[in-house]
């Protein structure tokens, strides 16, 4: 038992849950504005690749990995702005454009990975994002193995996930986007212009995905491989939901989500003589306990998926 | 009365080819109250929506305070001092009183909204018009009337001069009528000028300082509230006499053909929607089921067609108790049921008129002998009750979608009292349906009355129960608070009753 607590509560543990919830924090909060703009967000997975792909074809190009990153986010932008044309524009289904856009994104990345690198499985290396440390935390037991050395979009992380609450439930533009969300022809009745809320929310999910894409190819390696999203924006969405479509919930998820599988890795490793397949499944069951008793109880945006169009459902 | 607040001039418009505003000139004086007033579909709202930027109007001008304004968005509205409360709350119910009204003009420190200075502009604005509402409670957890309250805030706090009332009356019980009749006179007294739209008479008269009404599309006449009558105004809103108020000859009491005992129905936060319902039908007998919306009606009429199984009690027809029978059994048995929400429960709107006619029979013989539907039987008998019942579609192939709601309401009715019923379920028989169909569907419930059938009234309109029943029994909180002959009961009395605060 000692054994299965010293695993658990590690700090090696604790500080690759961190790192590992950093792209998934971010495009949850990408689905927490899109979301509550009334805008269900599925296109985060294809948003996080195009934002991994564009890391490392903006550090490539300049050999600068902070131009990667730039670039990571306004693909992610791009997207975002493509799914809203889709789903707010045109009034498309907003699931599926959304998986549309996943589809579309891991076609335009691998082609374009072979026709730039001329390589299926992975591009070559490029300059990646080096770590930083923090001064201060750094000397401060526990935490300082946690977070005082990380990759500095980790620290952007946790900034703009404090952020993106503050505006989503602390100023005037997030009080539009929630009454959007809730209710557009009350919004439009109050002169706020909602398709211009929705596009704004749903191209600012693009760039936060993007940019946790750039985590995963600039800030955890420096290369890009095919489909290295790997299911992050599903676990994203349902982190998203999880969070209650908030910001700071969502990062709770997040690293609910990333402690369950370093834990079972690290449960693993330790050779306890438990079966393999009981120790691969414990983060599985664990997650799906929690997230049946959050389930149930979540409330979504009451206008999550409608399309509104001024002057016709009133 | 000075200058025209509002002048809209020759207002056209169209939806498809139909228009639903014609050439429409519709004047307001600066501090009056003026009735818009029109049976449904008459373009009332869509004249108001136009002038809220909802709709964009095909033609014609509008002026505020004489000067010509063009408005193609709510914000424009706003921004002209119009102010509208609409039928259906613009609330977020999730969000706090404070919440919906500021959203969309939050007052700032800085990036953050300064919820402290906007909780003190809620009271401000609320102190100084006598609006009593808590700035900090969920829209969500408040009475309907305080959600109303709300809304007029949030048209108030937007510095709005104009305001439109759309059918404001339609979700209040007698009592809250009255306040927001308060609240209307001393906004007048304020300086405030109102737009109050609605197809009620009475409240007509009582508020109002002009009318206008609306007919097809098209202005009919304004007059001086002062020097008309209602039953004038009835003649104008409907374009031909009207009887206000349908005979009710004297009918002998039959035999008992509906009975419940003691019925309890729990709804899922476990509280009970009917809570010991005892009521007792006879034939050649209408009872009249007085209440505000969502004190049981819904589950009283959907226990008794047997779309809702009660928790406790038994529902008797006749001498059979049919409490445990599924709903097409009790057709079966001659229960007709008009159900209050008639596009969900009453109609199939993408379906043809003739086949929503016949729904419910499509497996007998006399439509589809051997298993297939006949169309020209269909039809013919569609014809048959088009005719009968005085619907008016284009064709029986018109979809139920495309009609208007008391044609609609007709096509129910005809399918349900064809079918010779002994007992019927009317719940909010004439709700949205216009002035010349409510009396029609009067004619046809007393009908079934002369016939000896019995007739289950579950109405909101106190002068429609007071004039059909022989019987009223109000529910409140899902319990009979009060039963006797209807001519028993003041209109106050009920509206007190209704309310829970019953002698």
């Amino acid at each position: 038992m000692a054994e299965i607590l010293t695993a658990i509560f590690n700090t090696s543990n604790l500080s690759a849950t961190v790192r590992m919830a950093t792209p998934i924090a971010l495009a949850a909060m990408g689905g927490s504005f899109s979301e509550r703009s009334g805008v269900i967000n599925l296109g985060l997975e294809g948003m996080i690749l195009s934002g991994a792909f564009a890391g490392v074809l903006g550090s490539y190009i300049s050999g600068n990995p902070w131009l990667g990153v730039l670039l990571a986010v306004a693909a992610g932008g791009m997207m975002g702005l493509i799914l809203a044309f889709f789903a707010v524009g045109l009034k498309a289904d907003h699931v599926v454009s959304g998986v549309g856009l996943n589809i579309f994104a891991l076609g335009l990345t691998t082609w374009l990975m072979q026709v730039i690198w001329k390589s299926r499985g992975t591009s070559e290396a490029v300059a990646g994002l080096k770590e930083v440390s923090l001064p201060l935390i750094r000397d401060v037991p526990v935490l300082g193995a946690i977070l005082g050395t990380n990759s500095p979009l980790v620290y952007l992380m946790l900034i703009l996930v404090f952020l993106g609450w503050a505006v989503l439930f602390r100023t005037p533009w997030g009080l539009r986007i929630r009454v959007v969300g809730e209710h557009p022809e009350a919004a439009d009745t109050l002169g706020i212009k909602v398709h211009r809320i929705q596009y704004a929310c749903v191209v600012l999910s693009g760039c936060l995905a993007g940019l946790g894409g750039a985590y995963l190819s600039l800030g955890q390696l420096n290369w890009f491989s095919m489909n290295m999203s790997a299911g992050r924006g599903y676990m994203a969405l349902a982190a998203n939901i999880f969070g209650q479509w908030n910001p700071l919930g969502g990062l709770l998820a997040s690293f609910l989500f990333s402690f369950t599988d370093a834990l079972q890795m690290r449960i693993q490793a330790a050779g306890i003589a438990w079966p393999n397949e009981v120790i691969q499944m414990l983060p599985y069951l664990l997650t799906v306990a929690v997230l049946a008793g959050a389930v149930i109880r979540s409330r979504p945006p009451a206008a999550l998926g409608r399309h509104y169009e001024p002057g016709r459902n009133t | 009365m000075g200058t025209d607040a509002l002048r809209m001039r020759g207002i056209t418009k169209r939806f498809g080819r139909i228009p639903a505003n014609d050439a429409v000139d519709f004047t307001v004086a600066k501090g009056e109250i003026h009735c818009l007033l029109g049976e449904n579909g008459a373009g009332k709202t869509t004249l108001m929506k136009v002038l809220f930027g909802l709709h964009k109007k095909d033609a014609g001008e509008i002026l505020l305070d004489g000067r010509p304004v063009e408005i193609s968005s709510p914000g424009d509205a706003i921004a002209g001092g119009i102010g509208m409360v609409h039928q259906h709350f613009m609330l977020v119910g999730r969000l706090t009183v404070t919440e919906n009204i500021i959203a969309g003009r939050e007052p700032r420190s800085g990036f953050l909204l300064d919820y402290r200075r906007a909780r003190e502009m809620v009271r401000e604005i609320s102190g100084r018009y006598g609006l009593k509402v808590d700035p900090d409670a969920r829209v969500e957890e408040i009475s309907v009337g305080q959600q109303q309250r709300v809304e007029i805030l949030k048209a108030l706090l937007r510095e709005a001069e104009l305001l439109i009332f759309d059918e404001p009356t339609a979700v209040l019980t007698p009592p809250e009528v009255q306040e927001l009749f308060g609240v209307m006179r001393r906004l007048k007294a304020s300086g405030k000028t109102m737009i109050f739209i609605t197809h009620k008479l009475k409240e007509t008269m009582e508020i109002s300082d002009r009318v206008t009404i609306l007919r097809d599309g098209r202005k009919v006449a304004t007059v001086e509230t002062a020097r008309t009558t209602p039953a004038r105004l009835a003649e104008m809103m409907v374009g031909r006499e009207v009887e206000l108020r349908v005979a009710r000859p004297e009918v002998t009491r039959g035999e008992r053909i509906l009975a419940l005992k003691d019925l309890r129905v729990k709804g899922a936060d476990g509280r009970y929607r009917l809570n010991g319902v005892n009521l007792e039908i006879h034939r050649g007998e209408i009872l009249g089921i007085a209440g505000v919306e969502g004190n049981g009606q819904l589950e009283l009429e959907e226990v008794v067609a047997g779309l809702l199984k009660p928790a406790q009690g038994r529902v008797w027809l006749g001498a059979e108790e049919i409490t445990a029978l599924d709903p097409g059994a009790i057709r079966a048995r001659g229960v007709a049921y008009i159900p209050s929400d008639r596009l969900r429960r009453g109609l199939i709107g993408s379906f043809s008129a003739a086949r929503n006619l016949i729904l419910g029979s499509q497996r007998g013989r006399a439509f589809a002998p051997g298993g297939i539907l006949r169309h020209r039987r269909i039809e013919e008998e569609a014809r048959r009750l088009v005719a009968d019942f005085d619907i008016r579609a284009a064709s029986v192939h018109e979809p139920a979608a495309a009609l208007s709601g008391g044609n609609q309401q007709k096509v129910v009715i005809a399918r349900e009292l064809s079918r010779r019923p002994e007992l019927v379920v009317a719940a909010q028989p004439t709700r949205g349906v216009d002035v010349g169909a409510v009396e029609y569907i009067h004619r046809q419930l007393l009908k079934m009355r002369g016939e000896g059938k019995g007739v289950l009234l579950i109405s909101a309109e106190l002068d429609e129960l007071r004039a059909l029943s022989d019987r009223i029994a109000v529910l409140y909180e899902g319990r009979i608070v009060a039963e006797g002959p209807s001519g028993g009961f003041t209109e106050q009395e009920l509206g007190l009753l209704m309310a829970g605060e019953g002698k």
